[in-house]
């Protein structure tokens, strides 16, 4: 079987949709430094090329007034049980440009892998990025992934991410995400992780809301059980007026998991105003009896309520 | 009618409080009984010892359905022998649809799951399917709303009995009529209901009634004349001056 059919049968084992001989869906598949598929549609270009061992540099551009219909879906992974993968990533989205990505990241082997993502992106004035990122790491354990994000939001963009990872194990993840946000610009930060035995989680996400009117949230759900821990750092600043944005952090802990919760609310406006929330946790014991009045046993209530929380 | 619900000097104590102190009662199979009293008698401790809900578990006394004591049954083994809770303020689930939290108790029960099964439980409590079962059982809910969706996933379970704790607590006129008809389809499903309230206005849809006071039973019988003592003697409560402790039975 070719690389190529088998990224993509990873890729739809891991909950993906078979997207790729669709000739209206622009996609990128990318197998350590291998370039296994790359299409793209009007007012999307993709460049990928091979820069040295293990690295590969992504540029995505979407032309200014372009609204692409189709999300586009990119596909990255590491098939071997050991491997390496770099990925340089360039995002343009111009003026008034529109664009949704989905990108799956599927190491369903690994025992040794690294993956490590290093992204700009600028999203131009009315543009909006909306990239969600689904994660299945198989079940050993053996996959760390090291992402980096510098993201500029100009007037009136948006930008979503969604950072979701619920089956199999984490290995070790740690994220760095810092996003400025200009005037009537918003940013959505979202993360969905399910971490167990020596799961290893850290986020940290900023976001400064620099721009008159910015809006911003930074939202984190992390379930975590057996030995795993977490570590989540949201920060979101505001210094205009009208700025306005929201730090939420749930994380539902069982057995001898450890979760810790940093939120940093930096205000600097008297117009402006940032709120935050931060619960850790076990599973809420009426929620917990209110299933088990149902029939289910504790262990399949916990799992109800965990899930539900995930994907939210 | 058999006996479903045996009750038989039951004592709680928390940390120092004695909470129930000699509850007695029985409930018969396809019969409504009502228990009243003012807020922190004792009425939702007797639930949740009924249901088993951690830290209520009596020091004494029993609790015997169907012929069998439950005292150490776990709640979800109470819960597959036909006894359920509806509480007085239902959990809510963030992520967790209507369509999903009303499958949970059909497939607890190895039932097949269908949009027929699931609509008509909707239906029969006034909630619309095509707009609620896509919705979570979040905080997006009104109290109203989430009662009836409480009740839809009773009636899809069809315990044997049911105890609803304070269900007219919190609910518009609208839930209101609505929790009544469910009393009722219920009672002639043949389960036996424990309405438990503080409210004499929900007595009438009960068979035989009681007043707790205490933690103790002080009266039992028709539900008309324990909603006139009720209604005399509890509010405020004058218990030491006036209360007569004999037991109608």
């Amino acid at each position: 079987m070719s690389d190529y059919q088998m990224m993509v049968d990873a890729y739809q084992e891991a909950g993906g949709d078979d997207i790729f001989s669709d000739s209206e869906v622009a996609h990128v598949v990318l197998e350590r430094d291998k370039i296994l598929g790359m299409h793209a549609v009007e007012g999307l270009e993709v460049e990928a090329d091979k820069v040295e061992a293990n690295k590969v540099k992504v540029k995505v551009t979407v032309r200014a007034g372009y609204k692409i219909k189709n999300p586009v879906h990119m596909c990255f992974g590491v098939l071997p049980k050991e491997g390496k993968q770099i990925i340089d990533m360039n995002v343009e989205i111009e003026k008034d440009a529109q664009v949704e990505v989905r990108a799956d990241c599927v190491f369903p082997n690994a025992v040794k892998v690294e993956h490590i993502m290093d992204a700009v992106i600028n999203i131009g004035e009315g543009g909006s990025y909306i990239y969600k990122e689904h994660h299945f790491h198989g079940d050993n354990g053996g996959v760390e992934v090291i992402a980096k994000s510098d993201i500029n939001v100009e007037a009136h963009g948006k930008l979503v991410t969604k950072f979701d990872l619920l089956k199999g194990r984490v290995g070790k993840i740690d994220f760095d995400y810092e996003a400025e946000i200009a005037e009537h610009g918003t940013v959505e930060m979202l993360a969905r992780i399910s971490g167990q035995k020596d799961d290893l989680v850290k986020i940290r996400e900023s976001a400064h809301l620099n721009g008159e009117s910015a809006r911003g949230v930074l939202d984190s759900k992390i379930a975590l059980k057996d030995q795993a821990e977490a570590e989540i750092y949201n920060e979101l600043t505001a210094d205009a007026a009208g700025a306005m944005g929201h730090v939420d952090c749930t994380e539902i802990i069982k057995d001898q998991a450890i979760a810790r919760a940093i939120p940093i609310v930096d205000v600097r406006h008297p117009e402006a105003k940032v709120t935050h929330e931060a619960a850790i946790g076990s599973v809420d014991s009426t929620q917990l009896q209110t299933l088990m009045a149902r029939g289910l046993d504790e262990e399949e209530a916990s799992e109800v309520i965990i899930q539900g929380l995930l994907n939210d | 009618m058999s006996k479903l619900l045996e009750v038989k000097d039951l004592h709680l104590k928390i940390e120092d409080a004695e909470i129930l102190k000699g509850m007695e009662f029985s409930l018969e199979k396809g019969e409504v009984f009502a228990l009243i009293g003012p807020n922190g008698c004792g009425k939702s401790t007797l639930a949740y010892s009924l249901m088993g809900i951690n830290n209520y578990h009596p020091q004494k006394g029993e609790m015997i359905f169907k012929g069998e004591k439950i005292n150490d049954l776990a709640i979800n083994e109470r819960a597959k022998k036909g006894i359920t809770l509806a509480w007085q303020e239902p959990a809510r689930y963030q992520g967790v649809t209507v369509r999903e939290f009303l499958s949970l108790g059909l497939k607890s029960k190895g039932e097949e799951v269908t949009e027929e099964k699931l609509k008509s439980a909707l239906n029969k409590v006034a909630i619309n399917p095509y707009q609620y079962l896509d919705r979570y059982v979040d905080k997006s809910l009104s109290g109203g709303e989430r009662k009836r969706i409480e009740l839809a996933s009773l009636i899809l379970m069809h315990p044997e009995l049911i105890i609803l704790d304070e269900p007219d607590s919190g609910v518009d006129v609208v839930a209101l009529n609505n929790i009544a008809e469910m009393i009722n389809y219920f009672k002639e499903s043949g389960s036996g209901i424990l309405l438990i309230t503080h409210s004499e206005e929900m007595l009438k849809y009960a068979d035989r009634a009681a007043l707790i006071c205490e933690g103790e039973i002080i009266r039992q019988g028709d539900p008309s004349d324990i909603s006139e003592y009720f209604k005399s003697f509890c509010g405020p409560c004058v218990k030491e001056e006036e209360c007569e402790t004999e037991v109608a039975s």
